[in-house]
């Protein structure tokens, strides 16, 4: 990541990174969203080369169009360049580059805040963390997953409903598994991303220290946000446990038969998550999922895999929501694509997705006819009672 | 914030007009290697009218207006040389129509190639269009005026020569119909059997007016495509091997690439060739035309088909072509132009001698690829030059080599396509001093108060 400034200027601007692999739209969410090229991610990686150059000076304006990107990697998908991998690093360079400075929009300062003072971005309290857990049992040395449900699972309303049903579907096939409660931290994804790193260095020592007191070994994530982060970015922090999303879970106690599913009659479409999919290539599990499920009709969205159109709630968006306030807003844009297939249920696999489709749904006028729902609810839901 | 500002965002909307600097530094440069000049503002219309009242606007306030699509000529066309208003079309992204029985489509000013490319894949398999090598962005209009050139051109010519129709606002805010939707509600031809208009907008970079609508003529998409290469090491054969190929009237493209990368393939001239069809029987039989074509070539010893593998042959069908854009990135230095003249394809051997030449002296890695157009009255050459955007001597390398390509195009009889505007004056200096006048005549006509993409086009 250091090394973004000798590199940065590589990019020709030639604007593949603006599109899926079949061209049918543009799939940078905040190009989408903005339409001035300086918010693509060509635009945006001049412009940091102009700043790094002193052709530009800091403004909040430039801040906001760095921070507008949702680090969702479309554009790495589609770059031709062999820096392809490397541009979200750039991204996130710049940004620690800004946050070395002190030099951040508003939004972004008070969610490092927030995730400093109180754990969560949320600014919720650190005691009300477990609220929505119901006598789900601590994580005691000896079960064999920890269950991270992360911040928005652990605060966020609907994302609560995730959260609720996994614990309830792994206690019904008999998973041996165990919460954080109030102790459970931030993961730091979002913190990385957005480039504060001593703030991420902190939470990921903090959380592996944790986890190696308590001897975790293995441990199923709600969000895919926290399943990248600590499967690809805790190594520095001497992490040495598995991590698994809570899909990949799911779909191998389904095939176990441990979970056994009834008549469930639903047409559903899947957002890939950025951080399960690009990030991971996590595609066919949760797909998996849902078409084991009798009854339910899965219809895809015409921006699938390594093509699916970002909510916008990366980087921190689910909270600070740059790319809100228009019927071109990522979020929007995505529950028509998806209501347009003839789904009535949007499956999601990310609790950030939830909230931002739940709002889109509401704001879209599309409540009465496409529901938001968590694949863990979904599951929930179609249990037989056999 | 200044009274135009308030106008545009009155007449755009607030979310599509800005003056801030991120934006003016952006829209104030392009790829290539012309100096930046920024515009006051930048404007994304949505709709005819809303481009007609800023031209309106801009001529009450004699501020220069600048139509954009991608911006990826390279050549500076879209660098607002006066500032003023930067129009950024593509909000006005519509495929308006298909016409399948008359085969053309009507797009918005802003449609790029690949809206237009995945939506006839989608609705219309059966037909396509000439999509050009530049980078999916690309807008269907802005690579008109240029006369841009596709993977139709070696059969249909310029991407310009299937215009079948436009709709322009003048440089005074007027509204006007070009060719046959002029008279009619069809979209069929640019002017036949009335006089063609639309030559006083196609080429001129947008200085005599900004296209909103423009027709295109539709091809069939066959069923089968096709690459095939060959290969010889003696430039001095490559035109009557591109002519031979471009006379059978059964290739889809040819062109020649010339390059010192890959080694397997340095000193050679690989000349690829599509061929389609909608059975297996029709693209043997386009294959055999190719190798009875080219077969004395073999006997001689001087050429042979390569056997291209079949993990080669996506790259090289691919529509766009992603390897043209990996080019700027050979030397990791993100940055790569060139000068493209149009030439008879005869002077093919002069032009590589003088791409190699110029390479020696300026210390250039390089790369030309020829393509023949509209059956071989003419190619379009490309001398093609990298450098690298942190280190500022290589770019006035590359820039001097290839103004010194362009005198050298001009000088053999060729005529610079897409010229810059220092090449633009070259060319007016050797233009028929008529000619000259005739052009200035109408621009002055169609913009009178000089606001159109002033710098572009001017004899002064």
């Amino acid at each position: 990541m250091q090394q973004y400034a000798s590199q940065i200027h590589r990019c020709f601007r030639c604007g593949y990174c603006k599109f899926p692999t079949d061209y049918s739209s543009f799939n940078c969410p905040s190009y989408r969203r903005f339409r001035f090229d300086s918010y693509s991610t060509g635009g945006r990686l001049w412009l940091i080369y102009a700043w790094l150059k002193g052709e530009v000076e800091w403004s909040e304006h430039l801040a906001d169009i760095l921070y507008a990107c949702t680090t969702c990697k479309n554009c790495t998908e589609q770059c031709p360049m062999k820096f392809a991998g490397d541009i979200v690093d750039w991204i996130v360079g710049a940004r620690s580059d800004m946050v070395e400075k002190g030099k951040i929009p508003p939004r972004v300062a008070r969610f490092f805040e927030a995730v400093h003072g109180y754990g969560n971005p949320l600014k919720l309290l650190r005691s009300d963390r477990d609220a929505w857990a119901d006598g789900t049992k601590r994580y005691e040395p000896g079960d064999e997953y920890l269950f991270y449900v992360g911040c928005l699972g652990s605060y966020d309303e609907n994302a609560q409903k995730m959260s609720k049903s996994l614990a309830e579907l792994l206690n019904k096939a008999g998973v041996s598994f165990g919460i954080l409660g109030s102790e459970e931290e931030c993961c730091g994804n979002e913190i990385y991303m957005l480039g504060e790193m001593g703030l991420f260095q902190v939470l990921a020592e903090k959380n592996t220290q944790q986890f190696k007191e308590l001897g975790v070994k293995k441990i199923v994530t709600l969000s895919p946000h926290a399943y990248n982060v600590m499967r690809n970015n805790y190594s520095a922090a001497g992490a040495n446990f598995q991590v698994y999303h809570y899909t990949q879970l799911l779909s191998d106690l389904i095939k176990k038969n441990k979970i056994k599913l009834s008549q469930n009659k639903a047409k559903v479409t899947y957002q890939d998550p950025c951080f399960l999919g690009r990030y991971n290539k996590i595609y066919d599990e949760p797909r998996q999922i849902l078409q084991s499920i009798p009854g339910i009709e899965l219809i895809e969205m015409e921006r699938n895999r390594q093509d699916a159109f970002c909510c916008g709630g990366g980087s921190g968006n689910f909270v600070m929501d740059l790319l809100a306030g228009s019927e071109d807003s990522p979020g929007r844009v995505r529950v028509r694509e998806a209501y347009e297939t003839g789904a009535d249920t949007l499956a999601v696999a990310c609790p950030s997705c939830l909230t931002i489709f739940t709002d889109a749904v509401k704001t879209e006028d599309l409540d009465e006819k496409l529901t938001v729902k968590g694949i863990s609810q979904i599951v929930m839901e179609s249990l037989s009672s056999k | 914030m200044s009274d135009i500002h308030e106008d545009l965002a009155r007449i755009v909307g607030k979310n599509w007009v800005s003056s801030q600097k991120e934006e003016r530094y952006l829209y104030g440069r392009d790829p290539g290697l012309m100096p930046p000049h920024e515009p006051e503002y930048v404007v994304m219309p949505k709709t005819t009218e809303e481009v007609q009242e800023i031209v309106k606007l801009a001529n009450r306030e004699k501020v220069p207006v600048v139509p954009k699509g991608a911006g990826l000529s390279l050549t500076g066309l879209v660098i607002p040389q006066r500032g003023g208003i930067l129009l950024d079309m593509k909000r006005m992204d519509k495929i308006l129509e298909v016409n399948d029985k008359a085969g053309y489509v009507i797009v918005e000013g802003g449609t790029t190639h690949a809206t237009l490319k995945s939506h006839l894949m989608k609705h219309y398999p059966h037909l396509r269009h000439s999509m050009p090598d530049s980078p999916p962005i690309a807008t269907i209009v802005a690579n008109a005026v240029i006369h841009g050139q596709g993977r139709l051109t070696q059969q249909h010519g310029f991407n310009s020569d299937m215009v079948s129709g436009l709709e322009v606002v003048l440089g005074t805010g007027e509204l006007c119909r070009i060719g046959s939707c002029a008279v009619s509600q069809y979209w069929f031809s640019k002017g036949p059997p009335m006089p063609d208009l639309t030559g006083l907008f196609l080429g001129w970079f947008g200085t005599t007016g900004v296209i909103t609508k423009l027709g295109m003529k539709l091809y069939p998409c066959k069923k089968i495509r096709d690459a095939m290469m060959f290969l010889t090491d003696r430039a001095d054969l490559v035109p009557d091997i591109m002519r031979k190929l471009g006379r059978t009237e059964m290739m889809e493209d040819i062109v020649s690439s010339f390059a010192p990368l890959p080694l397997r393939l340095k000193g050679n001239f690989n000349i690829l060739i599509i061929i389609t069809g909608d059975s297996e029987e029709e693209v043997e039989f386009k294959r055999k035309m190719a190798w009875d074509t080219l077969w004395e070539y073999f006997e001689s010893r001087d050429g042979g088909f390569l056997s291209v593998p079949p993990d080669m042959k996506p790259a090289l069908l691919a529509m766009p072509s992603k390897d043209t854009t990996r080019f700027a990135d050979t030397s990791k230095g993100g940055g790569f132009e060139y000068s493209g003249p149009i030439t008879p394809i005869e002077k093919y051997p002069e032009f590589i001698a003088k791409l190699e030449e110029l390479a020696s002296k300026y210390k250039l890695f390089y790369a030309s690829s020829a393509r023949v157009i509209d059956g071989g009255h003419s190619m379009m050459f490309s001398f093609s030059y990298t450098f690298n955007r942190a280190d500022p001597d290589s770019m006035v390398r590359v820039k001097t080599a290839l103004d010194e390509a362009a005198e050298f195009a001009l000088e053999q009889g060729g005529v610079i396509w897409k010229p810059n505007i220092d090449e633009q004056k070259m060319v007016m200096e050797r233009m028929d001093p008529n000619t000259l006048k005739l052009m200035m005549k109408l621009k002055e006509l169609l913009d009178p108060n000089g606001i159109m993409n002033p710098g572009n086009w001017e004899a002064k």
